[in-house]
């Protein structure tokens, strides 16, 4: 059993794709040599900036013999079908057999494929993997035309057992495979010769390099901690940082360097994405003050000044990055100091999106919608509106043009540099959040508003325009707004009705679109609609109010097709649902982490109102942990047999049973008791809904469970006596509505 | 060269490898890519963004003829403009620019000889080849390389041409940008590049790059973002646009002297100034987002046709097979 060892040596392949590439050495070589008929104990599979190895234990020295029999024509086909059957199993007439089959007579073959050593096998396969490796992006070199990350400059390639190593020969656009590689760029240049794996790892480790990235990972993490440590500091951890900078090096030497006096009072906020950025530095803070005092930074080598000068130059690097950083906070804190004018007002110039107006609009948008959701969650609509007005202000600062993702971050320093109080300042910086589907959601009022505001008018804004997202397309992150909704309306248990939101920002979008082509009347129309929303609950009776208004008042608007007046009276409400739609879809996918089925959360949206996400949760919640229980499971088979009866009854005569079910045509005691069980069940049920404790209502239900299993046990439904089948169909009905209260269990699958 | 410091006659160890002045890294720069086979050419006598406008690297990076060239190209950009105060940004600097074509297999060791050749100890500091893809719009021109790093900071561009023009790059050159005052001042360890001894300090008349830059830079920073007439700096757009394609759509068979003469080079100066009128508009802000994709995209189908013209050429590695 010999172990192969492969080693594609390069320049430097890219940090971010190494892992992956790696992976996909070990997957196409091992699927591509178990499928040749070899097997292997263990696969191990790695990567530096310069190679990617892959070493394979206990690989079959040759792949077995094989032998198939192949059924070909019949006897009396033509001649053509033989010729070409004996060209594909590469036989002579007389090596074939004929035998009965049930069609009749048919040739049969019987083809043997001779087993290979495993070296033939190897040499065929690698340069294939090599020829059609799936980088994300690949590069031609010089005058040939092989594809690499980079230019492959060897292949080693070694099949070795007891007896020793040997060559598996082959050659890939010039590059023939050999038993050599190299060690460190800088600190141990020339070639090695190796001869198997344990030698190959040792050698290259004497030559400077650290085979393994985990290794390497481990290896900086664990000196910078300690370097950090002695000097009473610790390091901020960043796993995508330390990932990075582990595929960078070879011969990680991990530096501590000092931050410049003058930069300490930086956020630290901007000290931390300014050397990760720029330079891929650790931050290293001091405990007790939660500053950031130093960086770490990772060599690729040893030197005999122990680093110094490394050190010195990234130092010196880092101070004129962090001018560049000091300059921006400064300035910025002119600007913010005296009120943000000059940023809010530049953002005018600034476009969303072409057909949406400028960044201004947009902030304008969510400022009148803030301040109409916060009276609903107990927030000062005014601070609302003034908290979303600088919420975005940052977008035209000199700090977060430099540094994209400390929006808001610096948005909340600002505010707080214009005077304004920390619960306004809070909103620059939670009105994104939640930023993904681990990040926090905002609780304070303030930022929940301004948050909701933000989500719904990006969403409402793409559905005016139709750029919902498609399959895997979403280049506007609409469903990440919207689960961002989701959480915040669910986490905080707030209680809000959508519609009236959606409605109004909708419109609001439309006289962005429209204001250039609109007369000023229309506009102004459009603005009462919005205005009209929050009495009427919903675009479409406020449309038509507003409508019959101007009518009465003798003023008229054009509403023949085509009119801006007529495409938007028609499309909003249809937008409107199908957004809703669109949150009940995200709202099935986020659910699915508490394991809440779609069925559930279908049966929970068939009772109004479904546009108040809490209550649509809570129902869910409800009705899943009902599910969950012997009483649910076995309610809902009651429910069941009870709807289907009663369907079919239905269907056959024409009718539906869906009144007057009297106990005076009650005949046996097990009916009597079902009409006393509804009867208390709705008695307690309705107090229990009216309270919204759904679980408590759905309590009450189980207690039919008893009186329905009797009763379908002792009496015949379809009576042949008409008066009692009826009544008794009518019974069923009741049941059937009774614990259709809190969700439709009709929507549950089997 | 009177007053250049001779490395032989320097007691000091340390100077012996130490440049002491700009100058003397462009001219350690020069003799070692002339040592290693570089044709030394010129600046391109054309207002360019960067080395790569040069034709000898856009144009020569086409077709099949082996080349190899070097060469200083003074660079403007004009919104870089800070009016000579800000320690490292400036609007008119310089570019050291190498293009072999194909890429010799050691590239990677001929430049970071080229390091050690400007007085960069190898030994001592920390080199670094970043992930980097470079790509240009205006030229329709992508290729994948690195970052170059020495203790942290970028000191060159590496990048193996894919795509120029449109067209494929078949071989592919190699392509190495220093931009030279920011390396200058790593390796003479200056603060702000206007402090930096542009010939050597111990000359009888010394020149800092601020006594050769400073007034310039103020003088065309207020020209780039308040001066410069646009109506006129739009005219010229048009008209270069429009001189390009006409020139390109001249017969290539001279009437004059009977000859095939493509005129490839004199339409690429008309892409060229258009490149730069496009830069200085930018800079007056007259620009808007959205149209500056379409100014964009207007320069690259001139670098495009130009591109389709030279591959039409001799040097283009035109055999008359193809017509």
């Amino acid at each position: 059993m010999p172990d192969l060892l492969l080693e594609l040596f390069s320049e430097e392949i890219p940090a971010r794709m190494q892992a992956r590439a790696s992976e996909d050495l070990r997957r196409l070589v091992t699927d591509a040599l178990v499928e040749a008929g070899l097997t292997y104990a263990a696969a191990g599979a790695y990567a530096t900036p310069r190679r990617l190895t892959l070493a394979l234990e206990g690989l079959s020295a040759q792949s077995p013999t094989v032998t198939e029999e192949r059924k070909g024509p019949r006897t009396d086909a033509p001649e053509k079908a033989l010729e070409g059957f004996l060209r594909a199993t590469g036989l002579t007439k007389d090596q074939l057999e004929a035998r009965d089959d049930k069609k009749g007579q048919v040739w049969f073959a019987k083809v043997t494929k001779t087993g290979r050593p495993a070296a033939e096998i190897v040499a065929e396969v690698v340069p294939q993997v090599v020829r059609n490796f799936p980088w994300p992006k690949s590069m031609r070199w010089g005058a040939g035309s092989l594809r690499w990350v980079r230019p492959l400059h060897s292949i080693l390639c070694i099949l070795s057992d007891e007896a020793g190593a040997t060559v598996v020969p082959f050659d890939v656009d010039g590059i023939a495979s050999g038993d050599t590689t190299e060690g460190h760029r800088f600190m141990a240049p020339g070639r090695i010769k190796v001869t198997a794996f344990e030698d190959y790892e040792a050698k290259l480790r004497a030559a400077k390099v650290i085979l393994d990235p985990q290794a390497r990972a481990d290896a900086i993490w664990h000196d910078a901690t300690n370097l950090a440590f002695a000097a009473g500091l610790e390091v901020v951890e960043d796993r995508g940082l330390l990932a990075e900078v582990a595929g960078l090096v070879e011969w990680p030497v991990v530096l501590m360097g000092e931050i410049g006096a003058d930069f300490l009072d930086l956020p630290p906020e901007v000290l931390r994405t300014s050397m990760k950025e720029h330079q891929k530095f650790f931050s290293v803070r001091n405990p007790a003050s939660g500053r950031i005092e130093r960086f770490v930074t990772v060599a690729n080598r040893e030197t005999t000044d122990h680093g110094a000068t490394i050190l010195a130059g990234n130092q010196k690097v880092l101070s004129a990055r962090l001018s560049d950083a000091k300059f921006f906070w400064d300035n910025d804190l002119r600007v913010a100091k005296a009120g943000m004018d000059d940023w809010t007002e530049a953002l005018k110039s600034v476009t969303f999106e072409r057909r949406l107006g400028s960044v201004a609009d947009r902030v304008e948008r969510i400022a009148d919608l803030s301040a109409e959701i916060a009276p609903l969650i107990g927030a000062d609509p005014e601070q609302a509106r003034t908290a979303a007005r600088i919420a975005k202000a940052d977008l035209h600062s000199e700090m977060v043009f430099e540094f994209p993702e400390l929006q808001g971050t610096m948005g909340r320093y600002y505010a707080e540099a214009a005077g304004h109080p920390p619960e306004i300042a809070a909103v620059a910086q939670e009105h994104y959040q939640p930023l993904g589907p681990s990040d926090a959601v905002p609780t304070a009022p303030l930022s929940v508003a301004v948050a909701l505001a933000e989500k719904i008018d990006t969403l409402t804004g793409f559905w005016a325009i139709d750029e919902k997202p498609t399959g895997s397309k979403d280049p506007f992150a609409l469903r990440r707004a919207a689960l961002g909704v989701i959480r915040i309306l669910v986490d905080n248990h707030l209680r809000l009705r959508l519609y009236p939101l959606i409605d109004r920002q909708i419109v609001r979008h439309k006289i962005t679109i429209h204001r250039p082509r609109a007369g000023d009347g229309v506009i102004d129309t459009l603005e009462e609609i919005v205005d009209e929303i929050a009495h009427h609950g919903v675009f479409g009776s406020a449309f038509r109010a507003v409508l019959d208004r101007l009518r009465e008042a003798g003023t008229s608007h054009d509403l023949s097709d085509g009119s801006v007046l007529h495409t938007v009276g028609e499309r909003v409400p249809d937008l409107s649902t199908d957004l809703l739609a669109f949150f009940h879809d995200r709202l099935k996918v986020h659910l699915r982490a508490e394991e809440i089925g779609h069925d559930v959360i279908d049966a929970a949206l068939s009772k109004p109102p479904v546009d108040d996400l809490a209550l649509v949760v809570s129902r869910a919640r409800a009705l899943q942990d009902f599910l969950r229980t012997p009483e649910g499971e076995n309610l809902v088979q009651g429910y069941r047999r009870a709807a289907n009866i009663l369907a079919q009854a239905e269907e056959k005569d024409g009718v539906e049973y869906r009144f007057g079910a009297d106990l005076k045509f009650a005949e046996t005691e097990e009916e009597r008791a079902l009409f006393a069980a509804l009867e208390t069940a709705t008695a307690r049920i309705a107090p229990a809904l009216e309270a919204e404790e759904f679980a408590a209502a759905m309590g009450h239900m189980a207690a039919l469970r008893g009186p329905i299993d009797a009763f379908f046990e002792a009496v015949q439904v379809n009576a042949d006596n008409q008066i009692l089948r009826r009544n008794r169909l009518n019974l069923l009905h009741q049941i059937v509505q009774t614990c259709e209260q809190v969700a439709d269990l009709g929507k549950l699958s089997g | 060269m009177p007053n250049a410091p001779d490395p032989d006659a320097m007691p000091d160890a340390e100077k012996t490898t130490r440049p002491r002045s700009f100058q003397e890294i462009i001219l350690r720069l020069q003799r070692y890519w002339a040592e290693k086979g570089c044709a030394i050419m010129q600046p391109y006598d054309m207002e360019v963004g960067a080395g790569t406008f040069h034709p000898a690297t856009t144009l020569r990076s086409l077709g099949s003829k082996p080349w190899a060239a070097a060469y200083v190209q003074p660079s403007r950009r004009p919104t870089d403009g800070r009016y000579g105060e800000n320690p490292n940004r400036l609007q008119h600097y310089y570019q050291y620019q190498v293009l072999i074509k194909p890429s010799p297999p050691d590239l990677q060791d001929l430049y970071l000889g080229s390091l050690a050749a400007i007085g960069i100890d190898l030994d001592i500091h920390d080199i670094r080849f970043v992930e980097d893809d470079w790509e240009s719009p205006t030229l329709g021109a992508w290729g994948l390389g690195w970052e170059v790093w020495c203790d942290g900071m970028e000191v060159s561009q590496f990048t193996y041409f894919q795509q120029v023009g449109g067209h494929d790059c078949h071989p592919v050159s190699g392509e190495l940008t220093y931009g030279l005052e920011r390396l200058a001042m790593y390796v003479l360890g200056i603060d702000h590049v206007m402090d930096m001894p542009f010939n050597d300090p111990d000359a009888p008349i010394a020149l800092s790059y601020g006594d050769v830059f400073r007034q310039t830079e103020e003088e065309y920073s207020r020209h780039n973002f308040d001066a410069a007439e646009t109506e006129m700096l739009l005219r010229h757009f048009e008209d270069a646009e429009a001189e390009c394609q006409r020139l390109l759509a001249e017969p290539h068979d001279d009437p004059r002297t009977g000859k095939r003469i493509v005129l490839a080079h004199p339409a690429y100066d008309q892409c060229i100034k258009a490149s730069h009128l496009f830069n200085l508009l930018d800079a007056r802000g007259v620009i808007s987002v959205t149209e500056r994709q379409a100014y964009i995209g207007r320069v690259r189908a001139l670098a495009k046709l130009c591109a389709d013209a030279f591959v039409a050429t001799e040097a283009g590695g035109w055999t008359g097979e193809a017509a």
